[in-house]
């Protein structure tokens, strides 16, 4: 995996472009910047409402939006290495061939540090992504990745679904993954009813649940916690549980300072 | 343009007029950040995660504390009515100024400034700054009564004519903004429009407005999450100036964007049948 110093890393799709924490300070001492996940073409994204808030969390449904590759290698990936940044590309896609085709391109893009696949996307099929529910589509996709990758190390990106998230792991990692983030979002859906995204602090104890069944069953699998961490006690708690690094995601939202605030708090020595 | 702060401030001042509550905080370095058309995003109620957005009203200067950011709160929800309830003394998380501010004309040009109910709230600190620059004003003031009129009185102050409109003619004339927009845009021969309230108003002003020759600029409010543009939850559906049709965040592309660049029928809170 990529060393890091700092375990504690924005998660994707939470830190916006980069540009908007780091005019904030909010990127100031963190380990990792995460993408949003990239497609190989634009993407405008879902209809409006896209997230709701629930006692403790947000249900969300972006369509993840974004700018394509093309756009993103020429414009937002430059700038985020230009700052220093430690910066993981997160990817999906519609199909295995199309994950294959960012993954070959980002090799060659100067900066990047490290892939991460998003087999986790809640409302994937809503979307039009390849909906990577059963563990051999996972293998797959990750084995795609991996192989266009080149030296560059893969991050695979499990739901956290406590019955399966061993054996998730277990299969990415087979097929070449470095390391497994656990996890993504709940599967949820928005007031109205159409497939979403439950996650903040309401999916924390599931996250920090499912961190601990794929180290029992992994123990040398390097795990990366995420899951409604927004408190230098969560972040503490998922690397208790034996996470070598955390994502913050959600809590951004709320505090944009959160991952930076806990980065400095961790880099401050045990208390 | 300066970046935002994330910031604790501090309630000074809250008092009730009409159906809004006007908050005075003070938020070091946030107000002297400030341009009109630019919002905070403040946290509420402890365990509420989406954000809420406020126009900056103004800024004032309190004794002993430096200059501080007015705002005005309509309690609508659980969020609104959390910051409506704080006292004096009370802090407040919050993020700002955050989002495109008015463009201003280069030339000194006769503008049309239009409100609707608490969105009105921009325009005034907005005219300030036109007439600084030798604009003429003319403002039209918008509500469904006299309890949600904004400010009428301070109006008179900064422009040149005020025309006032509500929908049960409590005050003023009897109406909406799209009955009257198109003669009071005559009236002031106004070469730039600046407009904020719902949806269906901006798409009546933009649309009269084109047709005037005029320009315009909308504030556009959409449901925020985090209105720091991290999240992709605000999607503004606008064509680019090149003719392209694309889809940007209303907090950090907008709120301030141009009137005859918004797809306007797509958006939150468009109505099935437009006044306009
Ligand atoms: C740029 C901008 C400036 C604004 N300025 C003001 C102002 O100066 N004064 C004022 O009273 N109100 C203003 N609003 C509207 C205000 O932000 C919403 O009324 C408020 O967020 C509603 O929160 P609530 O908890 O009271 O109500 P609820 O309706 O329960 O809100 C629930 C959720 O929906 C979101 N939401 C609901 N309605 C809106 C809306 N119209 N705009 C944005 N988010 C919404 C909230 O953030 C929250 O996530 C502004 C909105 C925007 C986008
Ligand atoms: C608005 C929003 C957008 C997200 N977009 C992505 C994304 O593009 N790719 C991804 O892998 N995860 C995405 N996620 C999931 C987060 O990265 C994270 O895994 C999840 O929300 C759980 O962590 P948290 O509770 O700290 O947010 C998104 C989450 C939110 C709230
Ligand atoms: S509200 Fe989050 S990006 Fe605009």
């Amino acid at each position: 995996m990529i060393d890091l110093p700092n375990p504690v890393v924005v998660a994707a799709g939470c830190g916006g472009t980069g540009r908007e924490l780091a005019a904030l300070g909010a990127l100031e001492g963190i380990g990792a910047f995460t993408t949003r996940s990239l497609t190989l073409n634009p993407r405008a994204g879902g209809p409006s409402p896209r997230i709701a808030e629930t006692p403790s969390g947000l249900v969300h449904s972006t369509g993840l939006p974004g700018p394509g590759l093309e756009i993103f290698l020429a414009t937002e990936l430059p700038w985020l290495v230009q700052q220093g940044l430690r910066v993981v590309v997160s990817l999906t896609g519609a199909s295995v061939a199309e994950h294959a085709e960012v993954a070959r391109r980002l090799a060659q893009a100067p900066g990047v540090r490290a892939l991460e696949v998003d087999l986790a996307v809640p409302d994937a099929r809503a979307h039009g992504l390849l909906d990577v529910r059963e563990p051999f589509h996972a293998a797959n996709v990750v084995a795609a990745v991996v192989r266009e990758a080149q030296d560059l190390p893969v991050l695979a990106k499990v739901r956290a679904d406590v019955l399966r998230v061993a054996e998730s792991a277990r299969v990415v990692t087979d097929a070449g993954a470095s390391a497994v983030v656990v996890g993504g979002p709940q599967a949820a859906a928005l007031p109205d009813g159409r497939p979403a995204g439950l996650s903040g602090p309401a999916v924390l104890p599931l996250a920090l649940r499912c961190v601990g069944e794929v180290r029992a069953a992994l123990p040398d699998v390097p795990v990366v916690g995420c899951g409604g961490i927004s408190t230098t006690v969560d972040a503490r708690a998922f690397l208790d549980a034996g996470a070598v690094a955390v994502q913050v995601g959600t809590a951004l939202l709320h505090d944009p300072t959160t991952a930076a605030r806990i980065a400095a708090d961790l880099a401050g020595g045990p208390s | 343009m300066k970046a935002p702060l994330h910031t604790t401030g501090e309630v000074l001042a809250s008092k009730r007029v009409g159906a809004y509550q006007h908050l005075t905080v003070v938020a070091p370095g946030v107000a002297e950040r400030f341009r009109p058309g630019t919002f905070v995003a403040v946290s509420v109620d402890g365990t509420r995660l989406a954000r809420r957005a406020l126009w900056i009203h103004g800024v004032r200067a309190v004794g002993g504390h430096g200059p501080a950011l007015q705002l005005v709160v309509e309690p609508v929800g659980p969020g609104t009515r959390w910051l409506a309830e704080r006292p004096v003394g009370a802090r407040v998380e919050l993020t700002g100024p955050l989002g495109r501010a008015f463009a201003l004309p280069k030339q000194p040009v006769a503008t049309l400034l239009v409100g609707e109910g608490y969105a009105a709230a921009p325009l005034f600190p907005l005219a300030e700054r036109l007439r600084e620059r030798g604009c003429q004003v003319n403002l039209l003031l918008a509500a469904p009564d006299e309890r949600h009129l904004l400010s009428a009185l301070e109006a008179r102050r900064s422009a040149r004519a005020v025309t006032v409109v509500t929908a049960d003619g409590s005050v003023g004339r009897r109406g909406s903004v799209a009955d009257v927009v198109a003669g009071v845009l005559a009236q002031a021969a106004a070469e730039v429009v600046y407009a904020a309230g719902p949806v269906p108003t901006l798409h009546a002003v933009a649309a009269v407005a084109e047709q005037a020759g005029a320009w315009s600029q909308t504030a556009v409010e959409q449901p925020l999450t985090c209105g720091t543009g991290l999240c992709h939850g605000c999607p503004l559906p606008v064509v680019g100036e090149d003719g392209v049709a694309r889809v940007v965040r209303a907090c950090t592309e907008g709120p301030v964007v141009r009137g005859d660049r918004v797809r306007w029928a797509e958006l939150a809170g468009a109505q099935p049948e437009e006044p306009a």
